[in-house]
């Protein structure tokens, strides 16, 4: 996991409300090159929101995102040459189902990057092989396990090559014994020095794997830290209770 | 071979006695029954397929997410207003009535002699992208808000998103509508004769009227109808079957088994 001080991402009191409902008031934070940045914490704190704010899924109400210094919410801005260059993981797979496997991880790369029908299905194969999904190229997603689609997700997220990949609770939605391989394929990918941002109940996976660590709540960022220190030793009233919840389930 | 279907199937639904009348009928007025078939198909499928594009435009237009600058915003309001209007005023007047404003509103104003065959089919189009419209619609809502987001996330175009990801899933879903409005436009198109489009109905009501067999001749172009009408739909119901697909999906035998069908079903 090699470590610049290079600041891709940069939230700066973004906030969102649904009507009267306030789910984010105030998050910021920085997302450096190559580091794996993994959002904990309670359900209904506000940790897919951050998440599907960062690439526009949701429209920030308040605040800013800057993308190398730019801020993206400025009237005009190129949104969708930035969300090629940010991939996303769903929680639900979102597999386009009306196309296989195999085109599946090409389309955006045809339709977005313009690349030619070889080189994306070049790629793909590749990624493909990567998340060892290459002997079902030709299955449409309805036919494959959850496991299997979310690994094919992420061979899609990564055919586009992105700066950054977010992963919105890509464990959740899968049986316990599917969730292994999933976590093991990110597992891979962290070691490939891609930037990746993790929103995940998976403590004991977060803790092993990211350099950063926010615990997110009441739509503030409660408390940050290397993974050692907030998980081991955290430092406020909230994170410590969190925790203890999880303790106690012995993960 | 619709054509002998349709020689054969008076035949087969009328008793010995009346046979005598329906071949002389055939003979004299024969040509001119085809013409009236091939004039309701024509109207029917080329009504049913520009609506249907119509529709999809309406479709895509309508679901353009809000552009961040206000000059867009704004005009995409006024397009989008503009696109209401034309499906409420459509779907809520009859078609026989816009076949009539339409048709003697263009001879009185522009005087113009609009050839009808093409005042037809222009009304029936518009008539039938307005339903259309309200269908892909409802089949573009029932797609699922994942395959939207995925497909944004991936940067596409709103023109990308629909034509390659919504659009495919939605028409598929829509498919019983729109053959239902086909069917809807074969025997509708038969209030167009009132601006004297000789579909099939206004040659049922001039041989009729020549003829003074009133009941006869009217049975005989409601069983066309008919046969018309169960041919299509067999026709497209075998086109939805053929779009369902598998369910399973067959590795070779000798792969490492990840996920078997049965774990595939428990999933969805």
């Amino acid at each position: 996991m090699t470590e610049s001080n290079e600041i891709i991402l940069s939230l700066k009191h973004m906030q969102k409300s649904f009507g009267d409902h306030k789910v984010l008031r105030d998050i910021s934070f920085d997302i450096n090159k190559g580091e794996i940045v993994t959002i904990i914490g309670p359900s209904g704190g506000g940790k897919s929101t951050t998440l599907r704010c960062i690439n526009l899924l949701e429209e920030p109400t308040g605040g800013e995102i800057d993308f190398h210094g730019e801020n993206i919410l400025s009237p005009g801005y190129d949104r969708n040459k930035f969300r090629s260059k940010v991939g996303m993981v769903f929680q639900q797979f979102d597999l386009f189902e009306n196309k296989n496997v195999l085109q599946n991880c090409m389309i955006g790369q045809q339709l977005v990057l313009k690349r030619s029908k070889d080189e994306a299905k070049k790629i793909a194969l590749e990624n493909l092989k990567k998340v060892g999904m290459d002997p079902f190229i030709n299955a449409k997603p309805s036919q494959l396990s959850g496991g299997q689609q979310q690994r094919v997700a992420i061979a899609r997220a990564i055919s586009m090559d992105p700066e950054v990949l977010l992963f919105d609770e890509p464990t959740s939605a899968l049986d316990p014994e599917m969730v292994g391989e999933v976590l093991d394929v990110m597992q891979k990918l962290a070691t490939t020095g891609l930037t990746m941002v993790i929103v995940t109940h998976e403590m004991g996976f977060a803790k092993q794997i990211s350099d950063n660590v926010l615990f997110v709540s009441d739509g503030v960022v409660t408390e940050q830290g290397h993974p050692d220190q907030l998980f081991d030793n955290p430092q406020n009233e909230k994170t410590q209770k969190f925790l203890r919840n999880f303790r106690k389930m012995d993960f | 071979m619709m054509a002998t279907a349709i020689k054969e199937q008076p035949k087969a639904g009328n008793s010995a006695k009346k046979e005598n009348w329906l071949v002389s009928t055939w003979k004299q007025y024969g040509n001119m029954i085809l013409s009236g078939i091939g004039m309701t198909l024509l109207l029917a499928l080329v009504g049913t397929i520009i609506g249907f594009f119509i529709g999809l435009l309406v479709g895509i237009v309508r679901t353009i997410p809000t552009p961040t600058t206000r000059g867009k915003r704004w005009a995409l309001n006024v397009i989008k207003w503009l696109l209401s209007v034309y499906v409420e005023i459509f779907r809520g007047t009859p078609m026989m009535v816009q076949a009539a404003v339409i048709y003697y509103g263009i001879a009185q104003f522009w005087h113009l002699n609009l050839n009808r065959t093409v005042a037809a089919l222009i009304i029936v189009s518009i008539n039938t992208g307005a339903y259309l419209a309200e269908v892909i619609r409802g089949g573009i809502i029932s797609t699922p808000e994942g395959q939207f987001e995925a497909a944004s996330a991936l940067g596409m175009s709103h023109n990308q998103r629909m034509w390659h990801i919504i659009l495919p899933q939605a028409i598929k879903n829509c498919l019983p509508s729109i053959t239902n409005e086909f069917i809807v436009n074969i025997k509708d198109t038969s209030v167009l004769s009132i601006i004297s489009v000789s579909e099939l109905f206004f040659v049922g009501t001039t041989i009729a009227s020549q003829t003074f067999q009133f009941f006869p001749t009217y049975l005989s172009i409601s069983v066309i109808y008919l046969v018309l009408t169960f041919t299509i739909t067999r026709i497209f119901n075998f086109i939805e079957r053929r779009l369902e697909g598998n369910k399973n999906y067959n590795l070779m035998a000798n792969q490492v088994q990840v996920g078997t069908p049965k774990d595939a079903e428990a999933n969805n």
